[in-house]
């Protein structure tokens, strides 16, 4: 499959923290295409094997890109069936008014998020943001009937179909962080024409945007030499600080600082600067809010390495990601693990 | 479904020319004389000879965006055409121009954001379109300056016997408008279709002076706020209520005899309607009743909650019950009408 249509597939499907089972179902039958195994663990990270060359012990790198999505939880059906809903993991609620949105019940529900027409509004209230807990979920349908298909605890997505902007960009709910497991996919692709030693345990993890869970019982169970995360990183945009961000296009963002083992980030440059493979060098300080913060210190502790792709809006439902990024951070990451052998893995000890 | 395409077409106050092609298809088969004029008003002429002049209105545009400057990232930055509430925009899909060109307007991630600017509402002139344009002109090559914007909705059905989509106001009139002038009436029925009613209702006052209607009947998807946390009193209107015919809004008062007339109709058929129950906003009515020398109006709408938004819902059966009853109406003058 080529993996523009394999992103799509992901975006549109539905996937929120906790609730992965959907997508995590494409995406165990799409690794399995590429590789050796493919296994679901207890809390239902998708942890898919491709073996090195060799039958002597060979280094093994886990690459980590989060499934999960933002999204709603119903907390109460209200005596008209309007639903009221909290979030799960970080949204503004800005976001969400005029939306469409999918409430998955015990079948998927259409809602839709709806605004007071602006000719029964007051001047006042028109220049207040409204908070969550004033929005509420519209299914259009007689409260004994919302009743059947909609409990309380269901989660909800803002319903939106993947868009193609320009020749290179394309845009959709749920890029943070599919797009991730979209460039993961790429890899595994590209490592199908390279030679490599080391095992490669592409992971597709859950619960990353309520607090890493995924990451830290699948960097556990696998317990790698290496572990490299993927995420999307601010790209540029007008209103944020140029140092916060990467361009769009120009290649992967390359994180350097605690969270990050110096030894991988230093072949990783080596590798991009081999291959002609622009990056975004990214300094920082303390920690990458990826799941890197929980793989880093997982048993005796895992040398990590971090790559990102530039993504403007993050958690609205049309975060954009650039096609030519996914590209290359694809290559990149597969070229850095046909570069691994155990004499680097040894040298990771080594400070 | 007519209803569908009318929704789903493109046309902006001032770029009615999708609609205005919907419409004339629709009705080829049943309009023999079509009227156009200077403003872009489609007059749709059933000919008679005897009986009142009777017009029938109902606006083709929507409300949407124009792109007035794009910036050296190739970004689409623009001002609103008619009455949009700024926080509907944000987080959207639209498309741009003539040639469909694919956009979303997006914001700040939360991640980047101060706890209090969450409070905040994002002006529109801080909001942009990205059609993933890298540069001034690479934008240029996709849009123009002055490429009209609406957003990217698709009709469906919704919940239990409703559809949702975008523009029901008014495209739910045009449909309404429509499904009328398949029926043949022994008066001289004018059904106009007018163009900018929501920068200031300025097609209709000019259709009303070449038509110079007896009589009037503005057809509108009219505002419905009968949602939870709503003071029942300010509903408005309420879904599956039926037609709301309007006393007075901010534009116009009503024939009190044509008000009547539709009650007692509705009443004799057992259709149910409901009274509009808001005195805001106005219609195009307000420019056909003070046209020439005065001309009596009624306005009769179909419910339509979340309108000027990227997706409103109606009720079907309140939109069937609105073509019973206005056909009834036209029926019941057809030896004519003292208003």
């Amino acid at each position: 499959m080529e993996t523009k249509e394999f992103l799509k597939q992901m975006v549109e499907e539905t996937g929120v923290s906790g609730f992965e089972c959907r997508v995590a179902g494409l995406i165990s039958r799409v690794f399995g295409e590429v590789c050796d195994d493919v296994q679901r663990d207890v809390l239902g990270n998708v942890i898919a094997v491709r073996r090195g060359e060799g039958d002597g012990k060979r280094p093994s790198i886990m690459l980590a890109g989060h499934m999960d999505e933002i999204g709603l939880m119903v907390t109460k059906i209200d005596e008209r069936g309007f639903l009221k809903f909290t979030q799960v993991g970080g949204i503004d609620p800005r976001t969400l008014v005029s939306q469409e949105v999918v409430v998955h019940g015990r079948e998927d529900v259409l809602g839709i998020i709806g605004l007071k027409p602006p000719h029964l509004m007051s001047p006042a209230d028109r220049n207040k943001a409204i908070p969550m807990h004033d929005l509420q979920i519209d299914v259009g349908m007689p409260v004994e009937k919302v009743k059947e298909l909609i409990r309380v605890g269901d989660v909800v997505t803002v319903k939106r179909s993947f868009m193609e902007l320009g020749k290179d960009v394309v845009a959709c709910k749920a890029m943070d962080d599919r797009v991730a497991v979209a460039v993961i996919y790429e890899c595994l692709q590209e490592l199908k024409k390279l030679r490599h030693v080391a095992d490669v345990y592409a992971v597709a993890t859950v619960q990353e945007e309520v607090g890493l869970r995924g990451a830290t019982v699948s960097t556990y169970g696998i317990n790698p030499d290496i572990g490299i995360a993927l995420d999307v990183c601010h790209a540029a945009m007008p209103g944020v600080p140029e140092q916060d961000t990467a361009p769009m296009g120009k290649g992967p963002s390359l994180a350097f600082g605690a969270n990050i083992h110096p030894k991988i980030y230093e072949r990783l440059v080596e590798v991009a600067k081999e291959y002609n493979i622009p990056f975004t060098p990214d300094p920082t300080p303390a920690g990458t809010g990826t799941d890197l913060w929980a793989m880093q210190i997982s048993r005796a502790g895992i040398p990590t390495g971090l790559i990102s792709i530039p993504s403007r809006y993050m958690h609205t439902s049309v975060e954009t990601v650039s096609m030519a990024d996914v590209k290359m951070s694809g290559r990149l990451l597969a070229y850095f693990i046909a570069s691994i052998d155990a004499a680097f893995v040894e040298g990771l000890l080594c400070y | 479904m007519l209803l569908k395409r009318l929704s789903e077409a493109f046309g902006p106050s001032g770029q009615e020319q999708d609609v205005r092609a919907v419409l004339q298809e629709e009705l080829n088969d049943y309009i023999s004389e079509w009227k156009r004029d200077a403003l872009g008003n489609l007059i749709a002429v059933k000919p008679a000879s005897s009986g009142p002049r009777v017009m029938l209105a109902a606006h083709m545009d929507e409300c949407g965006l124009m792109v007035t400057h794009v910036d050296g990232a190739g970004l689409l930055h623009f001002r609103k055409v008619g009455g949009l509430d700024d926080r509907v925009l944000v987080s959207k899909s639209v498309v741009v121009g003539k040639k469909r060109v694919a956009g979303v307007i997006g914001a700040k991630a939360i991640h980047l954001q101060k706890p209090q600017e969450r409070t905040q509402v994002i002006p529109h002139n801080s909001l942009y379109i990205d059609i993933g344009a890298k540069s001034k002109e690479e934008a240029l090559k996709m849009v123009n300056i002055g490429d009209y914007v609406v957003f990217d909705t698709k009709f469906g059905e919704f919940g239990t016997g409703m559809v949702k989509g975008k523009a029901f106001d008014d495209r739910a009139g045009c449909a309404v408008l429509a499904e009328v002038l398949k029926e043949d009436y022994s008066m001289p029925v004018y059904g106009a279709f007018t163009v900018q009613e929501e920068i200031g209702l300025r097609g209709a006052g000019v259709a009303a002076y070449a038509v110079d209607p007896d009589l009037a009947i503005v057809l509108e998807g009219t505002t419905c706020n009968d949602v939870s946390g709503a003071d029942e009193h300010g509903y408005c209107t309420h879904l599956g209520g039926g037609p709301a015919i309007t006393v007075m809004d901010a534009s116009a008062i009503s024939n009190k005899k044509m008000v009547a007339e539709l009650v007692r109709l509705a009443e004799e058929h057992n259709i149910p309607y409901q009274f509009k129950r808001s005195i805001t906003g106005g219609s195009d009515a307000g420019r056909i009743n003070v046209s020439r020398d005065g001309v009596p109006v009624v306005v009769v709408s179909v419910p339509c909650r979340y309108i000027h938004s990227p997706v409103s819902v109606l009720q079907l059966s309140d939109f069937e019950h609105t073509i019973a009853l206005v056909k009834l109406f036209l029926r019941s003058i057809e030896g004519g009408f003292r208003v």
